[in-house]
């Protein structure tokens, strides 16, 4: 996978991530992954299309993602598995964001959907040109994963083609 | 949460009401934990774009906070139909993707403002601020509590 596709997410996760937890992160481990995807608990995925093609998987074990919540809570929460979801989904929705704002900015049109809750143990393969690339974000309540399988899409490929020739 | 002064309705000096948009319960409960910081009322919720125009119609608030990516409808539709049969609303876009061209089309269709997630809480308090500087003139006064 081509390394400026990924670096936007990794600023972004490090940001929101240290922003809303107020404590500093910690990249680890970023490794190429060809094997199928393992979920770890807590596993929100968000679909892109368009010049950019492929998802972003954010997972939490649940003893961190309620950690997580109980932080990023600005009201008085009980400690339910819905919470800990709900707050794994919105971690990953602005991270996503953030990062494909960055991306948007640099020429890239695409279209993202919702998080969803990933749900199955084990996800689809990678294949050679949707490689994932695997981080682990370190913090003082717990470790985030994030896989990222990109890919630049169809008209982004044409449009380079068309520059080229 | 820090505590700020209340902004309130020049016309009556009543309470502002809230509608939160967002497809997250998180995110609405912590926007709502915000707005009530600032002295508002949150008259109701949604979580997606369709069910934002009715409760626009049955609520009549003063300001929306709209999320962008929801499921059904996306929020800077949801803001363009809402507009387009209330003139006078408020919108306010509270959404994680900001990047220019979705923050021209929202503002384009209708919306008065655009905050990024994740929200920080004296920014939003300013933007709320500053939609409701042309109140006396866009009233939605008597809408009801």
């Amino acid at each position: 996978m081509r390394m400026e596709l990924i670096q936007p997410f990794i600023n972004s996760a490090d940001a929101v991530l240290a922003q809303g937890l107020e404590t500093p992160v910690f990249i680890e481990n970023l490794t190429m992954e060809e094997e199928a995807y393992r979920r770890k608990g807590i596993a929100a995925e968000v679909c892109l299309s368009g010049d950019i093609e492929g998802r972003i998987i954010f997972d939490v074990d649940e003893a961190t993602a309620l950690r997580f919540a109980r932080q990023l809570a600005d009201f008085e929460m009980p400690d339910s598995p819905e919470m800990a979801r709900e707050a794994v989904c919105e971690l990953a929705n602005q991270t996503i964001g953030n990062a494909i704002t960055v991306l948007n900015d640099q020429g890239f049109h695409f279209r993202v959907r919702p998080p969803t809750l990933h749900t199955a143990d084990q996800g689809a393969r990678s294949s050679e040109d949707t490689e994932a690339v695997v981080l682990c974000l370190s913090t003082e309540s717990g470790e985030v994963f994030m896989n990222v399988a990109l890919r630049y899409g169809s008209s982004a490929m044409n449009a380079a083609a068309a520059s080229a020739s | 949460m820090e505590k700020f002064a209340p902004v309130k309705r020049s016309v009556d000096d009543q309470p502002l009401r809230y509608l939160i948009v967002d497809d997250s319960v998180f995110a609405r409960k912590n926007l709502a934990q915000m707005v009530e910081s600032f002295g508002g009322q949150v008259a109701g919720e949604a979580s997606d774009g369709v069910t934002a125009i009715s409760e626009y119609d049955r609520l009549t608030p003063d300001i929306v906070l709209m999320d962008i990516t929801m499921p059904r409808m996306e929020g800077i539709e949801a803001a363009e139909k809402i507009v387009r049969s209330h003139p006078e609303a408020r919108i306010v876009m509270v959404s994680s993707v900001g990047y220019q061209e979705n923050i021209v089309a929202a503002l384009q269709r209708g919306a008065r403002h655009f905050v990024q997630k994740p929200v920080k809480p004296e920014v939003l308090y300013e933007v709320i601020k500053y939609v409701m500087r042309d109140e006396p003139a866009t009233s939605t006064a008597g809408a009801g509590a």
